[in-house]
């Protein structure tokens, strides 16, 4: 680990940044969260690398763009993967750019998330923060759209071999983690909905059913005290 | 100078609060205490809250030393809450809105608490955990609106609390809450439960049911109910400190403020700080006379209102069930 500058402090994990065989990598670190229960802090901590060690591998299988998996260290609770160093997430992209390049975006980030969903693996902590806008030619601009390749990052909470109703929650959360941070969400969100639906064939029916489901539930509920 | 009075009674609490420019002259409460194994209902609630207004009134008016003409605003909680209680207040509200010739507004509950929240310590733009028997909702402020991140996807935090009450027979005075909090003091052993977390969202209803369908034999295999208490606490409160911070991060937020009934929790309290303390964030939060349900709440968030021109028509003053967090402008606050 020497060589390796923090990051910065997630919720979940501190990240750093170094080399590991020649290449720009970042260290997820899942440090012990002292405010839980050991017992618990141990069992969360291996069960959501294990998620996210395999959400990634099932995500490349289907063709979606995750980082690469270096290493996995479950003693030192590590994950070694790439690094993208020319990129920003999707926040920060919302907010420095027009409504329609957004739009269009969101139709592709739409169809991304169908694909994933397709192949049965849910994010389960979709955000503006979690989605990162890569540029392919290993520059600073991202500008177009066309030089920009999407890749999805985060997997902690995810899961494989899901329910129609575990995809509906992913994109309720999107949904509430855009609209809580984006002033401009009211425009996107419909459009990443359209990609989706238009990209997922099979099955996005019964998902956006249970998507409305889920959402009333929300909505809807009486709430005392 | 805005001198408010607040009538709450969205649940069992009913509270006559007096604010006078932020400050508090009288804050009055008396709380609906269920026999052990019970919760409380709207018809019962409601009930004993008729019985109880006047001279819950009569008591914020004599502590606070003010004659009713010098009052400005009469205020209530428009919602959310159980709609019986609700009406109950509203309607008492309204009468002496009448005859007391003042002008009423209606206040949504989650604001009441947060604005208090604020006023009480400090905080400036806080990451908000709401906590209470009804609502568990993690709130940001952004573009006038009390946004909301993530909140249960069931039932509330304090409902999960309340019902596991329930099934080990802890009394409900003064608050079940407060109770299983004192067992879990001496619980040792930790016994797994399901943990469940969706993004910013939590869920409850699993890990009851577990509980109910396991208290039994768990208390068989000799399990306490002290490490049962001790337990649930650990996991649900857990589960809200690792949402909130989720919030935190994706805000870049450096203040964390709790409130509603379940925030006085000491242990919830502990657990944030830790939390706060790795990441240099600033934990704020209150205890029990302003963190549980109050009348000066509901004064306080009517006076803001009231002096950045909000004006409530009488037809308006009803009341409803459910009103979100994220439905009302903050017109009294400009960043």
């Amino acid at each position: 680990m020497k060589d390796f500058q923090l990051m910065k402090q997630g919720a979940e994990a501190r990240l750093y940044s170094g080399t590991y065989l020649g290449k720009p990598t970042v260290v997820k670190e899942r440090f012990v969260k002292k405010y839980r229960h050991k017992h618990l802090d141990d069992v969360l901590t291996k069960e959501r690398i294990k998620a996210e060690t395999r959400a990634v591998v099932r995500c490349k299988a289907v063709g979606i763009n995750t980082p690469v998996l270096y290493l996995v260290d479950f003693d030192r609770r590590m994950i070694f993967m790439e690094q993208f160093v020319h990129s920003i997430t999707l926040k920060d992209f919302i907010e420095s750019n027009e409504t329609d390049v957004l739009c269009n975006l969101a139709l592709i980030i739409g169809k991304i998330i169908g694909k994933m969903h397709e192949g049965n693996v849910v994010h389960g902590d979709l955000t503006s923060s979690n989605i990162l806008l890569v540029n392919l030619h290993n520059r600073d601009i991202f500008s177009n759209i066309e030089d920009l390749k999407i890749v999805l990052i985060d997997f902690g909470l995810a899961h494989t071999d899901c329910s129609a109703e575990d995809k509906g929650v992913d994109l309720y959360v999107l949904e509430r983690a855009l609209i809580s941070t984006h002033a401009v969400a009211d425009k996107i969100f419909p459009k990443i909905m359209e990609g989706y639906v238009k990209h997922y064939k099979n099955g996005s029916k019964e998902v956006v059913c249970k998507y409305e489901e889920v959402r009333a539930r929300g909505r809807k509920r009486t709430m005392v005290g | 100078m805005v001198i408010a009075i607040g009538f709450e009674g969205s649940a069992n609490k009913l509270g006559v609060g007096i604010v006078k420019d932020s400050v508090v002259l009288a804050n009055p409460r008396i709380t609906y205490i269920t026999p052990p194994g019970e919760g409380f209902m709207p018809k019962e609630t409601a009930q004993h809250h008729r019985q109880h207004v006047l001279s819950v009134l009569k008591k914020a008016l004599s502590e606070a030393k003010i004659q009713t003409k010098d009052i400005d605003v009469v205020c209530y909680t428009k919602g959310p809450g159980m709609g019986a209680p609700l009406a109950t207040v509203a309607i008492v509200a309204r009468t002496v809105a009448q005859l007391w010739n003042k002008p009423i507004l209606g206040v949504n509950h989650c604001i009441g608490h947060i604005e208090m929240g604020r006023l009480i310590t400090g905080a400036k733009n806080p990451t908000v955990l709401y906590v209470s028997g009804g609502n568990t909702q993690i709130i940001a402020y952004a573009r006038k609106r009390y946004r909301i991140f993530g909140e249960t996807i069931d039932i509330a935090v304090g409902n999960c609390l309340d019902r596991f009450a329930r099934v080990l027979k802890i009394s409900n005075d003064p608050s079940p809450g407060y109770n299983i909090e004192q067992l879990a003091k001496k619980g040792e052993k930790y016994v797994p439960l399901p943990y469940c977390v969706k993004g910013m969202d939590v869920s409850f209803s699993g890990i009851l049911s577990y509980m109910e369908d396991r208290t039994d034999n768990l208390l068989k295999e000799g399990y306490t109910p002290e490490d049962l208490c001790f337990s649930l606490q650990e996991t649900i409160f857990a589960m809200l400190v690792e949402t909130t911070e989720r919030a935190l991060a994706h805000c870049n937020s450096s203040e964390v403020l709790i409130v509603g009934g379940v925030g006085c929790n000491l242990r919830l309290q502990e657990m944030m700080s830790v939390m706060c303390e790795e990441r240099g964030a600033k934990l704020f939060a209150t205890d029990e006379r302003f963190c549980i349900d109050n009348g000066v709440m509901i004064a306080h968030a009517g006076a803001e209102m009231f002096r950045s021109g909000t004006i409530m028509k009488w037809e308006d003053s009803t009341v409803t069930q459910r009103y979100r967090t994220d439905e009302v402008e903050t017109t009294w606050r400009d960043d």
